[in-house]
């Protein structure tokens, strides 16, 4: 047997699981929507720390109106 | 500080401004957004996109149906063990503002446990604790923030059903094959006569050969299935000799393997069908948010509000009216069926129905028809007939409904493949006699050459590459397009027929002007006075118009609803209403909506309201006259008949007072001789956008209704509309030339098929050449001509 038919075997296993990973992408509808998930990669985890900063504006905004 | 913009959604803040915050806010809807936002720490709103906020609604009992068990079990997507989820259309939805708000709503109740915003589509797919919120409490939720979902009938029918993603498998399926087989196709390319290649030949063939059965059989499947149903009904259309080609190729390549002939055409064959599949994909491009479809089923609600023998309220399903119940109509509600008037001030626009903007008062007794809308005050009402059989609904039994146009219309690209077809198999018999005259064991060879290289890929691929980049650039212009067929069909027109209220003028404002007696200073301030007090529209319209500011006190004020309205100051009197109100007949000319005034039962003058025209339609009216027939079909009375034909030319055809069916029927007419163009706005004008060759909704906001139609045409955008025709009949002589150039690549790849030297290699070369470069000479044109648009 010649080396040749190991390097043909692994080369298309591996152009299968790429394949196969594929279909599973569409299938779990990876391509139904293309355009919100590079919106949403771009949010940062504002939601978790918002306590600190909303605490930050009312005094930020209170020494807003002392002021005038 | 009145001209501030509001700092949640960006309007004007004008003369409700309110101050919260050291914010302005154009309303107090806008304040209590942010209060919630603010309070819940979703802030972050505001920093992402500057004023992005929508305005809410006040958020009426129409979500009352929602308590309704039955109604909710269809709406919801899964509905278990105390969780639900539910996909919701949110029109409102366009900013990242919003999908980042609408994706924290957890945020804003514990209830909810997720939800995912699918831009696009403009939905918002939510799971929630069923103990914890309740999917009216989730609806309301969202309409207090600004978001208000849209649920309409049609939802309510809808299937669930499964996306098709057949054309990405499919692509990827023939892509996948593709790049294999250019792989295992390379060593023979270079024909190196070594030992141990040549051993392994067989192996690499066959490799080959099975990445190709499934491309064959299922990515290719469609042209086949195509060329079939075109044979069957005596059409050649394109997919014949695509089909055709396909063919050829596997077979001639499977024997060529067998017979150990030669390497076969794989690697053509996997790559035609993969640059086939990717012009499909190109052009594929639909607008996933709007709807072509939508017939009156999105414009009703789900449910109505019947009154039970013992008088009280309950929420039923539309479909389970039925004649004799007594149901509730509220004030901005959509009359669902066909009904008798028994209790309340019916004040009923149907200008969904007929076009006709001016609302008509009914007295109990009356019958009221589907499909209008309440404009005051709460209707008691008896059902005469049930939803499918009321008058409007029943105009969507015409057949016209459901003729397929796309179906019916044959493309530049199959009428010039029949042509070809024809040619190919001539030139392929010709060369198979001339070799079997001279050399017999050719002749299979060059009778398959000419079939595998004249396969008409590229000009397969010109259309999709050029309308679909041309459905680009309309929309970019915010002229959307059902689908590429419909720029072709556009190309064709040369009859176009507007609508006129809601097309050709606008909504947004109206023109008032005053015919009669000179009022007097005394007399106007009165009428001021008395206007005040009333909350019609047309009241308050001529309140903001009349130039006077000595506002007295009323010593008497009475409403007739329906009629009209009476002030009186000491011994003066003002009457303000229909002609017949303030006791003048009613003139025999036709007019518009008309408000008329009586001073101490002396019959002044009337007010007339004029709808405006869209600014530049004298233009679009002069463009297109110069390429086509224009005419007006309107469902108003001819009141402004003058003023048209002056806009118009002379001969053109002005119809009014036109029912829905009457303009289907003109529409039909007039294409016995003419390929014509509707241009319309409202269900009214459904049956001639169906039944036209091209119909085109005209719409002031892209994500609220419109009918049925080819193209969605936003209102700003209407003068371009002669420019749209124009590019498309750009794109058609585009795809001609294209069509040339790749029969130039067909012509080098015939000698060399002809004369019996198509090597594999040459295929290989020739094929991808040939659809690419057609592909990049259609994408560089459509581009070049698109930017007339700006």
């Amino acid at each position: 047997m010649s080396v040749i038919y190991v390097l043909l075997a692994i080369s298309i296993s591996v152009a299968l699981a790429f394949f196969a990973a594929f279909l599973f992408s569409v299938k779990s509808g990876q391509y139904d929507d293309t355009y919100t998930p590079s919106v949403r990669m771009l949010f940062e985890d504002e939601v978790v720390n918002d306590q600190k900063p909303k605490n930050k504006k009312s005094k930020h905004n209170q020494t807003k109106s002392t002021n005038q | 500080m009145a001209n501030a913009a509001c700092y949640h959604c960006g309007d004007q803040c004008g003369k409700y401004h309110v101050r919260f915050d050291e914010r302005d806010f154009c309303c107090n809807g806008c304040k209590t957004v942010y209060e919630i936002f603010t309070s819940n720490g979703l802030s972050t709103f505001y920093d992402i996109e500057a004023r992005a906020g929508t305005t809410p609604n006040e958020v009426r009992k129409k979500y009352d149906f929602l308590d309704n068990q039955e109604i909710v079990d269809k709406l919801v997507e899964f509905n278990e063990e105390g969780m639900q989820v539910v996909n919701l259309s949110i029109p409102t939805i366009h900013c990242s503002s919003c999908i980042w708000v609408l994706e924290n709503l957890g945020r804003l109740h514990s209830g909810i446990t997720s939800s995912q915003v699918d831009f696009p589509k403009k939905t918002v797919r939510v799971g929630y604790k069923t103990e914890e919120i309740s999917l009216k409490a989730l609806v309301l939720l969202l309409g207090s923030i600004g978001y208000e979902p849209y649920i309409s009938l049609e939802a309510y029918n809808k299937e669930k059903g499964k996306v098709d993603r057949s054309l990405i498998y499919k692509l990827g399926v023939a892509g996948f094959a593709f790049g294999n087989v250019m792989l295992l196709s390379f060593p023979e390319y270079f024909e190196v006569e070594e030992f141990w290649l040549d051993q392994y030949k067989p192996v690499f063939r066959w490799l080959m050969f099975a990445f190709s059965v499934p491309v064959v059989l299922y990515a290719g499947r469609d042209y086949f299935l195509s060329a079939y149903k075109g044979l069957r009904s005596r059409l050649l259309n394109i997919d014949v000799p695509i089909a055709l080609g396909i063919l050829t190729l596997f077979l001639r390549s499977t024997t060529d393997i067998i017979f150990d002939l030669g390497s076969g055409f794989f690697d053509s064959l996997t790559g035609l069908v993969f640059f086939l599949l990717l012009g499909k994909f190109f052009q594929q491009k639909t607008y996933a948010y709007l709807s072509f479809e939508r017939d009156y089923k999105s414009y009703f609600p789900i449910a109505v509000t019947k009154l039970n023998e013992k008088g009280e309220e309950e929420s039923i399903q539309i479909y389970k009216v039925e004649v004799g119940d007594r149901i509730l109509i509220r004030n901005q509600e959509i009359i669902p069926v066909d009904c008798r008037l028994l209790k309340g001030n019916a004040e009923i626009d149907y200008s969904f129905v007929t076009g006709e903007s001016q609302a008509v008062f009914k007295e109990p007794g009356e019958k009221l028809f589907a499909g209008g809308k309440q404009l005051s005050g709460v209707l008691e009402v008896e059902v005469l007939k049930s939803v499918s059989q009321s008058y409007l609904t029943q105009l969507w039994g015409n057949s016209v409904f459901t003729k397929d146009k796309a179906g019916n219309f044959q493309t530049l690209t199959d009428s010039i493949g029949k042509r070809f077809t024809f040619a190919v198999l001539t030139i392929a018999v010709i060369a198979t006699v001339f070799w079997l005259f001279n050399e017999p064991s050719m002749a299979l060879n060059v009778f398959t050459a000419v079939l595998i290289i004249a396969c008409p890929c590229a000009i397969a691929l010109a259309a999709p590459f050029t309308l679909g980049n041309m459905l680009r650039i309309f929309g970019k212009h915010k002229f959307y397009l059902k689908n590429t067929n419909a720029i072709e069909r556009l190309s064709k027109i040369n009859m176009a027929i507007f609508d006129k209220t809601g097309t050709l003028t606008t909504t947004q404002k109206e023109t008032i002007l005053y015919e009669g007696m000179e009022l007097s200073e005394e007399e106007t301030a009165l009428l001021k006075t008395t206007l005040r007090a009333s909350n019609h529209p047309l009241s308050r319209s001529l309140y903001d118009i009349l130039k006077s500011n000595a506002i007295m006190t009323l010593d008497e004020f009475q409403e007739h609803t329906g009629k009209g309205i009476e002030g009186r100051v000491k011994d003066h009197s003002m009457k303000v209403g229909s002609a017949a109100y303030v006791g003048k007949h009613k003139s025999m000319l036709p007019s518009n909506t008309a408000v008329y005034i009586s001073s101490d039962e002396n019959v002044k003058g009337r007010f007339v309201f004029k709808n405006a025209y869209r600014e530049g339609v004298d233009k679009i009216f002069e463009a297109m006259g110069r390429q086509m027939e224009v005419g007006v079909l309107s469902g108003d009375n001819d009141g402004e008949r003058k003023q048209l034909q002056q806009m118009l030319s002379k001969d053109a055809n002005i119809l009014f007072n036109q029912k829905p069916e009457d303009k289907l029927n003109h529409i039909k007419r007039m294409q016995e001789s003419h390929n014509v163009l509707m241009v319309g706005d409202g269900l009214n004008d459904a049956g001639a956008l169906a039944q036209s060759d091209v119909g085109i909704a005209v719409s002031e906001n892209i994500n609220v209704f419109s009918p049925a139609c080819d193209a969605i045409l936003d209102a700003s955008k209407l003068t371009l509309l002669p420019k749209f025709i124009k590019l498309s009949r750009k794109s058609m002589q585009i795809i001609k030339l294209s069509f040339l150039l790749s029969l130039c690549y067909n012509v080098v790849g015939l000698y060399f098929a002809v004369t019996g030297q198509l090597l594999p290699v040459v295929a290989a070369i020739l094929m991808p050449l040939s659809s690419i470069s057609i592909v990049v000479f259609a994408t560089l044109c459509t581009n070049l001509i698109g930017k007339e648009l700006k």
